[in-house]
């Protein structure tokens, strides 16, 4: 049963929600739509769901045209980035409220209801009020009404965004479990996020949106490692890749003054405009390296981000530990050129260091 | 520090207290006496400063033939065309407001806003403006001087105030709740009455308890569309007053025409210190 959509276009004002959008959803899998704020996720997964109907375009589900059923007929399901619940209802009642929708035995609404609390870990809240959770429980009970369904399309809208970092952990590491555990064969999921780190760890499908158009479709894997555009590549890494603008000539990657003796698969690119870019953590410090003057330190986490720059060139370089820098300090820097890609002045992929477009 | 606190604090409510209740111990008082006692000087202890009597409250229900005013049918005219005026406006206050809050309306220039807008309007104009057309159209229907008259007369003064607290209320509960409960297999109606319904009690208590108050406490429209068939207890209580005014059946049907408000007052109360009323919609 494949969801497949046919040019999606949505513009309820002067500009695109959706534009053109065209996808084919195999079932069983998962599918991570990758995009900014406002790059039109949750409104394409609100057209999955039928809660908006697009201006343009087709969807079909298992041959049938979609739009012409409504959203309560639709059997699909879908947790929010806000915690959405029924607050005149307690937990159990919550997650039961699907199933007594479709006037089900008492007996088998229990017993599907004890399951899905087990799934989420929230066995011994049922009798809890929904304001009396923590945000975490509260979106847990949310995930938990949405998997009682057995619904055949399951969408996430940002469903860890407003967690806190701790939290967020742990339960994307719940969802990974419930994913690979096969939530069923037959289920399409669908996970919208802004996090490129949460879209590699869910290792799905991915289908990378922008200004509601989507630029790159493919395994998490092969997004990170051949973004065929700039754009692409900037949504896909955070903090987004440092882009650099050079010239390539004699074999010499030339910016700012410096020379870096280009890699075999950049040597060959010679053109004007050329754009290089270069993953914050593929850069390190060194002694021995290129001087630049910070801008800005961040300390993220167990991570320190430094904001660098020289002369027009701004970069940023993640170190993998907590170091102190003052502003306008001096430090000397390292790239790992061999790891470095090339855009063309159109923002396309010319060269991947994994072999996409080799120059 | 703490005890003066303590001290403070029931020095204001007591002080508090005697201002609030003082009025009605006033009114209550008064209603037990005769000429002589209210014009006697400041009397406050029954039998003690004063011979309570009932011919205050007496009054109230004997026929005018025997130099009475009769407030018992008035009474439950006003309790009735209250009643049924704010059940109908609630219901269709709700219905209204929830459309204006989820659906977009486009009439020319005429959108959501000027639709909520017309209707709070209505409760611009001064009553006597309305009152000529009120007037004409219940003439021209046949409802001059009828209960059904002032209903649909009330249902036109006291829908705006639950479209104008219901619309804002509406407001506030998130669209998304709408939409989940669609999601998990509920038609629009359904979600409507099985979520967001049961998520607004609070602000259709609001709104019912605006719309009690306002109906009861309407003199005006009660005066003008009115004659003899048919009368509300505001405009029966004017009746009373002569040539001498009569204190005591003025305190008693102040008391009896508050009762009502009392009531709903403390349920609302009630309602209030069990906390349903905050909390309900983050």
């Amino acid at each position: 049963m494949d969801l497949v959509a046919n040019n999606l276009s949505y513009k309820p004002d002067d500009q695109y929600h959706l534009n053109e959008v065209s996808f084919n959803f195999k079932e069983g899998n998962l599918y991570t739509i990758l995009g900014r704020t406002l790059s039109g996720k949750t409104t394409l997964l609100k057209t999955i769901a039928g809660l908006l109907t697009p201006d343009s375009g087709e969807i079909e589900f298992d041959g049938k045209n979609f739009l012409k059923i409504p959203v309560w007929e639709r059997n699909v399901a879908m947790v929010y980035q806000q915690f959405i619940n029924y607050p005149h209802l307690n937990v159990f009642e919550n997650v039961a409220f699907p199933l007594k929708q479709r006037k089900i035995d008492q007996s088998v609404i229990n017993e599907k209801v004890m399951d899905a609390l087990n799934s989420v870990g929230l066995v011994g809240y049922e009798k809890r009020k929904i304001q009396e959770l923590s945000g975490g429980q509260q979106q847990r009970v949310s995930l938990a009404r949405s998997l009682v369904k057995n619904a055949k399309i399951l969408l996430l809208d940002e469903p860890l965004v407003n967690l806190d970092y701790k939290l967020r952990e742990q339960l994307r590491d719940e969802f990974k479990n419930l994913f690979s555990k096969g939530l069923a064969d037959e289920t399409i999921l669908i996970y919208s996020t802004t996090d490129p780190r949460e879209t590699m760890e869910l290792n799905g499908e991915v289908i990378v949106l922008d200004e509601g158009k989507v630029l790159q479709v493919g395994p998490a894997k092969e997004i990170f490692e051949n973004p065929n555009s700039l754009k692409v590549a900037e949504i896909s890494n955070d903090p987004p890749m440092n882009i650099i603008e050079a010239k390539i000539s004699d074999n010499q990657i030339r910016f700012e003054g410096i020379d870096v003796e280009a890699p075999q698969h950049l040597s060959k690119l010679t053109e004007d405009g050329l754009k290089i870019g270069l993953r914050s953590s593929d850069i390190e410090l060194n002694e021995n390296g290129h001087e630049f003057e910070v801008e800005l330190a961040e300390i993220s986490g167990s991570e320190t981000l430094l904001h660098l720059k020289r002369g027009y060139t701004k970069i940023i370089v993640s170190i993998e530990e907590v170091l102190n820098f003052k502003i306008h300090d001096k430090v000397k820097i390292n790239f790992k050129i061999d790891r470095a890609y090339a855009f063309h002045a159109d923002g396309k992929l010319a060269s991947s260091p994994f072999g996409g477009l080799n120059g | 520090m703490n005890k003066l606190y303590i001290f403070l604090k029931y020095f204001f409510i007591v002080v508090w207290t005697v201002f609030v209740v003082a009025p009605f111990l006033w009114a209550l008082t008064t209603s037990f006496k005769d000429f002589q006692s209210v014009n006697g000087g400041v009397t406050y202890i029954p039998w003690v400063d004063f011979e309570p009597n009932l011919e205050g409250w007496k009054v109230l229900i004997k026929s005018p033939a025997k130099g009475g005013v009769d407030i018992i049918e008035p009474y439950f005219n006003s309790l009735f065309v209250t009643c049924t005026a704010s059940l109908i406006s609630i219901i269709l206050g709700t219905l209204s407001a929830y459309a204006l809050s989820r659906y977009t309306f486009k009439a020319g220039f005429v959108k959501n806003n000027d639709i909520t807008f017309f209707f709070i309007s209505q409760r611009i104009m001064p009553p006597i403006v309305l009152s000529i057309p009120f007037f004409l159209f219940l003439s021209s229907i046949n409802l001059l001087d009828s209960l059904t008259g002032l209903i649909v007369v009330y249902i036109v003064l006291l829908m705006p105030i639950a479209v104008w607290i219901m619309v804002d209320f509406f407001n506030k509960v998130p669209r998304e709740i709408d939409e989940t409960a669609l999601i998990d297999g509920c038609n629009p109606y359904q979600a409507f009455l099985k979520v967001v319904l049961p998520n607004s009690i609070p602000g259709l208590i609001v709104a019912g308890m605006f719309c009690i108050i306002f109906g009861w406490i309407d003199f005006f429209f009660a005066f003008i569309l009115t004659f003899t068939e048919v009368q509300l207890l505001p405009v029966k209580i004017v009746a009373l007053n002569s040539s001498v005014t009569p204190w005591w059946s003025l305190s008693a049907s102040a008391l009896v025409s508050v009762a009502p408000l009392i009531i709903v007052a403390f349920i609302v109360e009630r309602y209030l210190s069990k906390g349903n009323l905050s909390g309900a919609i983050k």
